[in-house]
Order: C-alpha cells, then sequence, then structure tokens
C-alpha cells in the first residue's frame, strides 16, 4: 500500500494541479453553462439551431482540433488572447489557466445539456404561480427555478469536472505538458508511458486518477439524492 | 370593490368577447368548459395579454390596451388560487405560506399567518412538505398562500374541480368562511351549479366567449336555460335560511325562510347559523289544493308568477311562495290536467330525502381538525 501513496514531488503536483484545473473548469463554466442552457431551453430565437451545435462542437471534433482553435484563438497571439493578456493581464498559453480553459471547453457541452434537460422538466405553471404571488421574474428564477434545477446543476457540474480530470489531447495541444504548470494526471500518465521503467509511476497515477473520479461521483450521487428527497417532486 | 372588464381576445378559432362588471362578495364565472372563463380569469391575472380592452379593479387599471397599460402580474396584488394547487415542492407548507409576504410591501400586509392557518384549519401541517399532503389540504394550502400574499382581489380558478365529492365537501366551508370572514373580494371560476349556488353572490354566465347573463346568484340559478345542458337538472331556487331548530329524534334540522319552514335531513350548523339551499327545480311537485296524507314534509302555500316552456316536454313553473320564488319543474300534461296559470293559488311539495349535501351544504366539521 505504500508504495501507493509514496509519489514522488512531480507526481505530487500532477495530482494538486488536476484537481485545481479540475475545479476552477467546473465553477467557470457554470455561470455561462446556466445562461446557455436557458436560453436553449426557454429563447426562441433565430440561428438557435445554430448555437446548439456550437455548444456541442467539442463533443464532437477531435480534441486536437478543439486544442489547436483555442491555441488560435486564445494563444499569445490570437485575437482573444492578445487582447485580455493586453487588457486583463489573463494569459493562456502554456499556463495552468489554459489547462482550465481547455477541460472548461471540452466538458461544456455535456454541462448545458444536462442543465437544459433539467430546465426543460421545470413546471413553468410553478413560476407562473410565484408570480401572482408577486415575485418579479428574476426572484422566480432564484426561488423556484434554480432550486428545482438543483439535481440537475449537480450532475451537469459533476460531469464537467469528471471530463476535466480526464481531459488530454485538448490541453497538451493547447498548453503543451509541462511539469508543475500544465502537466495534469492524464499528461503525467502519458509522460510515465513513454520514458522506460515508468510502469510503476503509471499504474500509480491511474489508480489515484481512478480514485477521484470515484469519489466524486458517488459525491454527486448522494448529493444528487439528498436533494432528491429534500424536493418529492408529485 | 369593483371588477370591470371589457376585453376581446382571441385563441386560435376561439373568440372571448366579455364584458362585465361586479361589485359581488363573491362574483361566480359560470359556464360549461370552453366557454372562456379560465381564459378570462387568466386576463384578470395578468398570465395572458389581452388583444384588446380594458380591466379594472377599484379603479385601478390593469390592462388597457389603448392607452397602452399592461401590469404586469407580479405587480397586480391579484391572488390566483389555481386548479392544480401548485404548491412549490422544495418548500414545506410554512414556507409556501410565507413566500408571497416576501413581496408584499409591509404598509399593505394585512393578512395574518395566524389568522389565515385557523382559517384554513391547517396548523398541523405546517412542517410538512407539498407532496405529503391530500388533495383537499393541498387547496387549503394554495388558499392560504394566496391569501398571505395580501391581495386586493382573489382568483379562484376551478379550485375543486380536481377533487372528489368527499374533498369538495371539505373544502367548501371553508371557501364559505373565506367569503364570509375576510374583505376580500373574490372571483370564482367554476361549471358545477351547486358550487356557485352555494357560494356566489353574484354570478357572470359565460357561453361560447361571450357573457350571456350577470346578475345576483338567487335570480341566476333560476334561469334553467342558462345552465349547461349536463348542470340544467341542478338548477332551481337558491333560499338563504336560518336553521331555526334540529329534530333529533327524527334527524332533521328545520329551517327558517321566507317561504315557510323547510325541513331538511339533519345539518351540523348551531341554531341561529345561516344556511343557504337550493331547491332544484326537478325535486319540486304542484298541488292545487292542501295536499293531505302525503309523505312529503314540505308544502309551500304561494302563487304562480312565471310559466315559461321548458327543455323537452317540460314547463317551468315560478311560484311566489311570501316573496321567495321557488322554481318547478313539471310536464307539459301536468300543466294541462291541473290548468296551471299565472295567477293561481298553488302549493309547492317538496321532500325532505330530496335535500342532500350538494343542495344544504355540510358546513364545518364542530371540531375543526387543527
Amino acid at each position: 500500500m505504500n508504495w501507493l501513496l509514496d509519489l514522488t514531488p512531480d507526481e505530487w503536483n500532477a495530482v494538486r494541479l488536476s484537481i485545481k484545473v479540475a475545479s476552477v473548469a467546473m465553477i467557470a463554466s457554470l455561470p455561462p453553462g446556466i445562461l446557455l442552457a436557458l436560453l436553449l431551453a426557454r429563447g426562441r430565437f433565430w440561428g438557435k439551431t445554430l448555437l446548439n451545435g456550437l455548444v456541442h462542437l467539442p463533443l464532437i471534433l477531435p480534441p486536437v482540433v478543439t486544442g489547436y482553435l483555442l491555441l488560435l484563438t486564445f494563444g499569445r497571439r490570437g485575437p482573444a488572447g492578445a487582447f485580455l493578456a493586453e487588457h486583463f493581464g489573463i494569459v493562456f498559453s502554456f499556463r495552468w489557466t489554459g489547462a482550465a480553459l481547455a477541460c472548461g471547453v471540452m466538458g461544456f457541452p455535456l454541462m448545458v445539456r444536462a442543465i437544459r434537460l433539467s430546465i426543460e422538466a421545470v413546471d413553468r405553471k410553478m413560476e407562473a404561480a410565484a408570480g401572482t404571488l408577486g415575485a418579479n421574474p428574476l426572484w422566480v428564477f432564484a426561488t423556484i427555478t434554480l432550486p428545482l434545477i438543483l439535481p440537475g446543476l449537480i450532475a451537469g457540474a459533476i460531469l464537467s469536472f469528471a471530463k476535466a480530470m480526464g481531459e488530454f489531447g485538448a490541453t497538451i495541444t493547447f498548453v503543451s505538458n509541462i511539469p508543475n504548470e500544465t502537466q495534469t494526471l492524464p499528461s503525467a500518465i502519458y509522460t510515465f508511458t513513454q520514458v522506460p521503467g515508468g510502469d510503476e509511476g503509471a499504474l500509480r497515477l491511474t489508480l489515484i486518477s481512478i480514485a477521484i473520479s470515484m469519489v466524486a461521483l458517488i459525491a454527486s450521487e448522494v448529493l444528487a439524492r439528498r436533494v432528491g428527497r429534500r424536493m418529492d417532486i408529485e | 370593490m369593483t371588477l370591470s372588464v371589457d376585453i376581446r381576445h382571441r385563441l386560435g378559432d376561439f373568440a372571448l368577447e366579455a364584458g362585465f362588471e361586479s361589485a359581488g362578495r363573491l362574483t361566480a364565472l359560470f359556464g360549461p368548459s370552453g366557454s372562456g372563463k379560465s381564459t378570462l380569469i387568466n386576463l384578470i391575472a395578468g398570465l395572458i395579454r389581452p388583444d384588446k380592452g380594458r380591466i379594472a379593479v377599484d379603479g385601478r387599471v390593469l390592462v388597457d390596451t389603448e392607452a397602452r397599460i399592461f401590469v404586469p402580474m407580479h405587480k397586480r396584488r391579484i391572488g390566483m388560487v389555481f386548479q392544480d394547487a401548485r404548491l412549490f415542492p422544495h418548500m414545506s407548507v410554512a414556507g409556501n405560506l410565507r413566500y408571497g409576504r416576501w413581496f408584499t410591501p409591509s404598509s399593505e400586509r394585512y393578512a395574518k399567518m395566524d389568522a389565515v392557518v385557523d382559517l384554513l384549519g391547517i396548523g398541523h401541517l405546517l412542517d410538512r412538505r407539498p407532496a405529503k399532503l391530500s388533495g383537499g389540504e393541498k387547496q387549503r394550502v394554495a388558499i392560504g398562500r394566496a391569501l398571505l400574499a395580501s391581495p386586493k382581489l382573489l382568483l379562484m380558478d376551478e379550485p375543486l374541480a380536481s377533487l372528489d365529492e368527499a374533498r369538495k365537501a371539505e373544502i367548501l366551508p371553508y371557501i364559505e368562511r373565506l367569503r364570509d370572514e375576510t374583505k376580500i373580494p373574490i372571483a370564482y371560476v367554476s361549471h358545477s351549479v351547486a358550487e356557485v349556488a352555494r357560494l356566489a353572490s353574484d354570478v357572470v354566465v359565460l357561453s361560447q366567449g361571450k357573457v350571456a347573463a350577470a346578475g345576483p346568484t338567487e335570480a341566476i340559478m333560476q334561469r334553467l336555460d342558462l345552465l349547461p345542458a349536463e348542470e340544467r337538472g341542478e338548477g332551481g331556487a337558491v333560499l338563504d335560511t336560518k336553521v331555526l331548530r334540529h329534530d333529533e329524534a327524527f334527524g332533521m334540522t328545520v329551517l327558517a325562510s321566507q317561504a315557510g319552514e323547510i325541513r331538511v335531513p339533519k345539518l351540523a350548523q348551531a341554531a341561529g347559523a345561516p344556511v343557504r339551499i337550493r331547491i332544484r327545480a326537478r325535486d319540486v311537485m304542484i298541488a292545487t289544493e292542501q295536499p293531505a296524507g302525503l309523505s312529503a314534509l314540505n308544502i309551500l302555500a304561494g302563487t304562480i308568477t312565471a310559466v315559461r316552456p321548458g327543455i323537452g316536454p317540460t314547463v317551468e313553473i315560478a311560484i311566489n311562495c311570501n316573496g321567495a320564488i321557488v322554481l318547478a319543474r313539471i310536464t307539459e300534461q301536468s300543466k294541462h290536467t291541473l290548468r296551471l296559470a299565472l295567477g293561481r293559488q298553488v302549493f309547492a311539495v317538496i321532500k325532505t330525502v330530496s335535500f342532500d349535501s350538494a343542495t344544504t351544504g355540510a358546513g364545518l366539521p364542530v371540531e375543526a381538525d387543527g
């Protein structure tokens, strides 16, 4: 058992970095995820099908392509990347923030899909009832819609987190594989498999990544069940 | 309070063109399904925007398409009780009840939690989740929730339609209490003669999107031609009476009405309590002489004031019994044989057994739960 936890500092960093990157990706995707899910579930506008396709693109494209597109837009010379670096000091290329961006983008369609489905399941009559009681649309959203979609929100967030933990192709293409900066668990495992005698390290990190994913999954199940029981929708 | 509505609205093939004014305590919007009554109430609540027209409550204009006024529903301060209670599943009963309070300016909050909870007998339900309530309990909580937002007008959209008879009987007394003990004017949508006759002070009859008639309940309920076909048998005279005494030995209650004493199966109300009864026209027999040797217990003397052709081989005869109109529906043949005509002195005969809980009401349980 000891050999499992006896990680080198670089390996520990990979674990920590992965959790950090996945958490940031998940949390940062939530607000735009909710907004887009609302737009797609409720909105009626020209180009909705197109927007829906765009949101789902990272699911269909090869991750390498997504990573390359990110590099083109958010890289140091990319239009968005240059703008953000100049005006806000936010740099993505070859930083852990870039890894988080890549992971967030890759998990985004999964998150939006889960939230959208739960929004579509909300009984809009409940919202009308809240309106007649004096709640304006913003309050209705905060006190009725949001609590009712909470299980879907949790599911979407966990899916995004899990996807981020496993993301490899887009990340390595966009921000490369730099130890202590952009080397997440999958990248670290990949590196181990490329050097002779790296099998043991690869296996250790594999087991750890399985454990983290399982914990996240179980936590989401428990949380969702709690919320579900609290609601007890007829 | 006056509710004034003058609206034109088109929904697909259906056109609603309704105009009326009502100042009643409880105004029933009455008509068969598809007559536009729910659309009308949704327009008043602000859930739909009318194509054309004006709606005002107590002079406050809520909608005026010409003046481009449309007050959004959350600013109307109009309470709404839906057919499906629509309680928020993620809140307890107490949470549901308190919901509207947040959005009511404190200077306009007149509804008190304790009073409303008492009025509706829901004190024992406060900690429960909506999913754990019966249909009748849900509806009572929904009424309480609407009341606690301190509305200026309460709309009820067929609040009993999805409940079985027992549950209906459970809620009706609470709605009566609401009508009698609070000052909130109520507009009540229903297709049931029994509910309207029992609850309403005024009735607006809707038919195919138009107002067919409007007036006091007693007058409207006698117009059998206004009632939907399947409810026509339920039409008749509506009398406001008082409990005179209970006849324990025979299990009856004697009511004092303008037309005279009326014996009905025993009621729960105490002596002196007001009871509104409905005498179905089809339950009334007519005798030209004081009957003797008859099992029926209620014999009211009166004069024929109207003879109208009814549906099929029937006639409707209105009998003025000491100022109260009792309506009888009999066959053409009987009218012919008995030579019934205007001005003739007759006796209206009503069996005690023909009264039931739908026509006399059940009253609140003596020991209200909670």
